[in-house]
């Protein structure tokens, strides 16, 4: 390989090295030291004598502290839902873009995903002012007098998944799409023809088919909506225990980076298998894309 | 049924936004109650020195950000596309993608840790501009990446060998023929990396300085507070402010990838 070569690969892989792999060893070191008033706020590694300190309080803190370990399960719950709700709504939407004559399948995806790229406050901002309780749809239910007093919509767990249903929507429906664009409909016609319903191709072809797209399109919701924090904060109140919104809080209100560094290792710890399951499927639709070419 | 499911869900995603974008020309103070049309919040919005400070730092922030990534993700772009099979692709593309589905929470306490022992360890950098500068650059690499890799791709790589047999050294073929021809998907990246940029709230809360702050934590700290007729003006004009670039990215990205459907759509597959 010539050195043209060399320093091309060189430029991205020392940076993606020195400010997204190696802060990650630093967590991990942080996370097994205790905070102390000082500059930077945490002990250090080694002691003046040259001795490791590495203090496991903070794990067992997390471990032992129901409000830790709740705010772990509330995430995991949290974000499972909302893959869930994603997948229903996401798929049909995937399928009938997919299913849409082909001048128009661009167009629609693209109306789909270009909600990503905008503005993310700006989006769950706007449903703060559809489900505030002066809100637009308390308003509009009273006005209609289907109800009395207004419901409490916002500041809830609901309101939360909801936001990240939302939010993450075009990360589902993108893979789903991909993989739904290239089922060979001549399959269907030969179920068809066989005297399948259509209900039964759909699940003996069409569901197995988009298998790794669904598998695709789950994990890049779940993976984010693990770790969200700015949605159960603006949209789900104080009782929605989410682990972003804890190591928001040690960090920025208690100046505690040791336990928020903790919190981070074990929220990482749950999400190595589901990135590693994101990084072997899209590399066989890799290997895929270059079997056909 | 096929357009009813299209139809809800297009409806589903753009119907709050066009309510806040509504109620910006709202001339009452009240949020829901509809008095006229107005524009005397706009004009707020243009007389508040905070925001508009924010907004122009951001903007900064957002142009220097861009520029870092599309020179990063070119090259990394160009390498995936071009040098074949070489050892460590694999761990180069997993490294690239990481960022974009990483939880921002974690990109952004790790890496103002590691911005804090570099400050005791080098003297630099100060958290502040810079930082959140090479924190988004950090991010908005894979999607430059992504753009840049579809089109050097499906280039035709005819011009660049004849440039070659002609005598031109290997740089000035970079510069006069690749470059060139790879235009497009490098000015969509660099789009695509801005409005990232621009609309990051938490790793910049992270990695920012005390003077440093952003457009997206001015907003922040605003929508906690509530609804109010001037946040809608500001949700209205960043909505867009996105809506144009993002529309540009994608004009240039078709041009991009003949028969790739989906323009910057590619960026986060």
């Amino acid at each position: 390989m010539s050195w043209r070569r060399r320093l091309t690969l060189a430029l991205p892989y020392l940076w993606l090295a020195i400010f997204f792999v190696l802060p990650f060893a630093l967590v991990a070191k942080i996370s097994v030291a205790q905070v102390q008033v000082s500059v930077p706020p945490y002990t250090p590694l080694f002691d003046t004598q040259g001795h490791l300190q590495i203090d496991w309080a903070n794990y067992k803190l997390l471990f032992s502290d129901t409000i830790y370990v709740k705010a772990y399960l509330g995430s995991l719950r949290i974000a499972a839902l909302s893959t869930v709700i994603a997948l229903l709504i996401g798929y049909p939407l995937a399928y009938a873009v997919a299913r849409s004559p082909a001048r128009w399948r661009s167009i629609l995806l693209l109306l789909l995903v270009a909600p990503f790229f905008t503005s993310f406050l700006v989006r769950i901002y706007a449903w703060i002012g559809l489900l505030r309780p002066t809100g637009i749809i308390n308003a509009a239910f009273l006005s209609l007098g289907l109800i009395d007093e207004p419901l409490k919509l916002i500041n809830t767990e609901a309101a939360a998944i909801f936001g990240i249903v939302y939010a993450y929507l075009p990360f589902m429906v993108l893979p789903l799409y991909a993989r739904l664009d290239k089922l060979d409909v001549t399959l269907l016609e030969a179920a068809a023809d066989l005297g399948a319903t259509p209900w039964r191709a759909f699940w003996s072809i069409t569901v197995p088919w988009s298998l790794p797209g669904i598998a695709a399109g789950c994990l890049l919701v779940f993976i984010p909506a693990l770790g969200e924090f700015v949605i159960p904060e603006l949209l789900g109140g104080p009782d929605t225990l989410m682990i972003g919104k804890i190591m928001w809080a040690e960090f920025f209100s208690n100046r505690d980076w040791p336990l928020s560094a903790a919190a981070t290792v074990l929220l990482l710890g749950l999400l190595v298998v589901p990135i590693m399951a994101l990084q072997t499927i899209a590399a066989r639709a890799e290997g895929r894309a270059e079997a056909r070419a | 049924m096929r357009r009813i499911v299209l139809i809800a869900g297009l409806a589903f995603l753009y119907l709050p936004p066009a309510v806040v974008a509504l109620y910006s020309f709202n001339a009452s103070r009240l949020v829901t109650v509809w008095t006229g049309v107005s524009t005397q919040w706009y004009g707020e919005l243009l007389n508040d020195p905070q925001i508009m400070r924010a907004a122009g730092l951001s903007l900064a922030i957002a142009t220097a950000a861009a520029t870092l990534a599309t020179i990063l993700g070119t090259a990394a772009g160009l390498a995936l596309a071009r040098f074949g099979r070489f050892r460590g692709r694999a761990a180069l593309t997993g490294l690239i993608a990481a960022p974009l589905v990483m939880p921002e929470i974690i990109t952004g306490l790790s890496l103002l840790l590691l911005f804090v022992a570099m400050q005791q360890l080098l003297g630099f950098p100060g958290r502040g501009i810079g930082t959140i500068v090479i924190a988004h650059a950090t991010l908005g690499l894979a999607y430059v990446t992504v753009v840049v890799q579809a089109r050097a791709a499906a280039q035709d790589r005819a011009i660049e060998e004849a440039a070659a047999d002609l005598g031109a050294p290997p740089a000035r073929v970079f510069w006069a023929v690749t470059l060139p021809m790879l235009r497009p998907a490098v000015v969509a990246g660099w789009l695509l990396a801005f409005v990232l940029s621009f609309d990051d709230l938490v790793v910049a809360s992270f990695v920012a300085g005390p003077q440093s702050t952003t457009l997206p934590m001015v907003v922040f700290s605003a929508i906690r507070l509530g609804v109010s007729p001037k946040i809608n003006a500001l949700a209205t004009l960043l909505m867009l402010a996105t809506a144009v670039v993002i529309g540009i990215a994608v004009l240039l990205a078709r041009r991009t990838a003949p028969g790739n459907s989906a323009g910057p759509t590619a960026a986060i597959r």
